[in-house]
């Protein structure tokens, strides 16, 4: 009881504490608003018989002392800072790439800053989309992250498109802005990103990160119709065709690391404020201009390589480009009607369904049949997740044999028991024991990987000709929470 | 020319091949590969990148899973060949001729974000 006390008492006072903040944050907004109006220039409107003097410079007195450090630099100058302000940049992903990028643009004092994304804030997002506070895990990515943004700096104007990216949409969306940043994280919208942004005629500052690694480019750079040569590459140049879907992987499978994606949102957002300060004269007028856009490449990080970054040289635009060279067939509005079909384009990945109702068991039904006192002896346990998975929990007694080392060996034709030694290494001497009839379970952390083991299993022949029984656990781990165990960790 | 006037079947050219992106678990995990290849093949053309990508398939992937590397004979969509730090669409794709010491890199490109 007093425990239960203790908790709620700490609760009042996190409360009152936060309110507190939350009073204080009001009153410096209201402080600063009143400081935003006074020094803003006044509009010939307000002309009240008298003119006052007119403010002679061309940014606010703060302006100067917010973004004088970068000012300074040659490379911006007031110039630049101007053409920042006057700047409307659109990103696409409020997620790990998003955010960082968002949060140096928004510093650097771009004018417009829209956002795009239909997620929701999770936990398991905190580690790198810096935008977001555990307080908001639920709320719109989007609108979390306007949220710091705000705090960071109230002068941009911020625009929340609380929706993912559609083909309907997109043009018109895109049309309100000058710059795109991809900071989504699948093939289907990536395509959508770049084809949308040839045909509005944008640039396109695009990034993606798994696991240790990232790539950046920068495409339609400089922006051109369809069939000017002398426009950047676009993503269809450098990939006409999408990979298959299969060999997709996304950060909730693959892992991320924080600094990782945060590299290349911040370079996305640093190879922005490059192009939007170069001077580049709109049409090249004489054959000897030298301002051309930088030669397109693309910028792969890998953070346990050494070195750890590497430029590569791209080509230029592909003459045959669906949708930037002459012969494109992609329009605005084949995106807009749906009949170019992106979905379709880059396929979705097939779910297994491998094995028979009777390969199969719930997580339930196993732990009825093996309650946790039974002698474990006499059934065993595969656990098909990597390593690092495997070390994050496991079952007590279970055999960690990650699905790579088993899809990483050749699998042999039918093996007879003449020459049963050839089994592949990775398999246990409790597996390969020619006399065990032990029941052999697979589980992984979905029930999908576990279907793969199971038929490989019963191709080495450790099944006995069927005699011995081999299945999975169905759902995985996952269905294991759920079911059976709900303390189980969930990762 | 000397080379073949002598009759010299024994030569050979070393190149590196890396893999990133994730392909490098194709490969038993070894991001970095040095590949010593014939400098002339029976016919007495060199080889080329075509050449190369049959013999990683046959001689030093590991993995069942040749569709996430190979597809109708060529590198799968998503992957990209890198010749010298160069597209390898600069430098005549799959008949590019290897050069003693070039770095062949093959990258798969990410999506997550």
């Amino acid at each position: 009881m007093a425990g239960v006390e203790e908790t709620c008492a700490s609760l009042r006072a996190q409360i009152s504490a936060t309110e507190a903040h939350l009073a204080g944050l009001k009153r410096d907004l209201a402080n600063a608003e009143k400081v935003a109006q006074s020094t803003r220039p006044t509009n010939d409107e307000q002309d009240e018989g008298h003119k006052k003097t007119e403010y002679r410079w061309p940014l606010l007195q703060e302006e100067y002392r917010r973004y004088g450090r970068q000012m300074i630099v040659s490379q911006i100058g007031l110039e630049g800072q101007l053409k920042l302000r006057s700047a409307r940049v659109l990103l696409v992903g409020a997620g790990g790439l998003g955010c960082p990028a968002a949060q140096y643009l928004a510093g650097a004092g771009i004018g417009t800053i829209g956002m795009i994304d239909g997620d929701t804030v999770e936990s398991s997002n905190l580690h790198r989309q810096v935008l977001h506070r555990t307080k908001n895990v639920g709320k719109f990515k989007v609108d979390s992250a306007i949220e710091s943004l705000r705090e960071l700096n109230p002068h941009p104007t911020y625009i929340p498109h609380r929706t993912h990216l559609n083909p309907e949409e997109a043009p018109a969306i895109f049309n309100q802005y000058d710059y795109i940043l991809d900071c989504t994280d699948n093939p289907a919208t990536r395509y959508l990103i770049s084809d949308t942004a040839v045909l509005t005629g944008k640039t396109l500052v695009s990034a993606s990160a798994l696991r240790t690694e990232g790539q950046l480019m920068v495409l339609n750079n400089p922006p051109r119709p369809p069939g000017d040569p002398e426009g950047g590459p676009c993503y269809r140049c450098v990939f006409p065709k999408p990979p298959p879907a299969d060999s997709v992987t996304s950060c909730a499978d693959g892992g991320i690391l924080g600094p990782v994606v945060g590299t290349m949102g911040v370079l996305q957002a640093l190879e922005t404020i490059k192009v939007i300060t170069t001077f580049r004269p709109a049409v090249s007028q004489s054959a000897g201009s030298t301002s051309k856009a930088e030669s397109p490449s693309l910028l792969i990080f890998s953070a346990y390589s050494n070195p750890q970054f590497r430029s590569i040289r791209l080509r230029a635009r592909r003459a045959n480009c669906a949708v930037c060279s002459s012969s494109a067939t992609v329009s605005l509005d084949s995106i807009m009607s749906g009949s170019t079909d992106y979905v379709f384009f880059c396929g979705s990945a097939t779910v297994p369904s491998l094995l028979g109702p009777n390969e199969r068991i719930s997580p339930e039904k196993y732990r009825q049949r093996y309650p946790v006192s039974t002698n474990v002896d006499k059934s065993i346990m595969i656990d098909v997740r990597d390593k690092a998975q495997f070390g994050i929990c496991n079952l007590e007694n279970s055999i960690n044999i990650p699905i790579t080392n088993i899809l990483a060996s050749r699998s042999k034709p039918a093996i007879s028991d003449a020459n049963r030694t050839e089994l592949p290494t990775w398999v246990p001497t409790e597996l390969a024991s020619s006399e065990s009839m032990d029941p052999i379970y697979v589980v992984c952390r979905l029930g999908n990987d576990s279907q793969i083991a199971v038929q490989k299993l019963k191709e080495l022949g450790l099944d006995h000709d069927g005699k011995r029984y081999i299945g999975d656990i169905q759902g995985g781990f996952r269905a294991w929470r759920e079911q059976v165990d709900p303390e189980w960790p969930e990762y | 020319m000397s080379d073949s006037a002598n009759g010299g079947a024994a030569a050979t050219i070393s190149i590196t091949v890396e893999f990133t992106g994730g392909l490098e678990i194709l490969f038993s995990n070894e991001r970095k590969h040095t590949i010593t290849l014939p400098a002339r093949l029976e016919d007495t053309s060199q080889p080329t990148i075509s050449y190369l990508l049959k013999h990683l398939v046959d001689n030093v992937m590991k993995d069942d899973r040749q569709e996430l590397f190979i597809m109708e004979d060529n590198v799968r969509p998503g992957i990209l060949v890198l010749i010298n730090d160069a597209d390898w669409e600069l430098e005549g794709e799959e008949n590019y001729e290897l050069q003693q010491g070039d770095n062949i890199v093959f990258v798969s490109t990410l999506h997550g974000g």
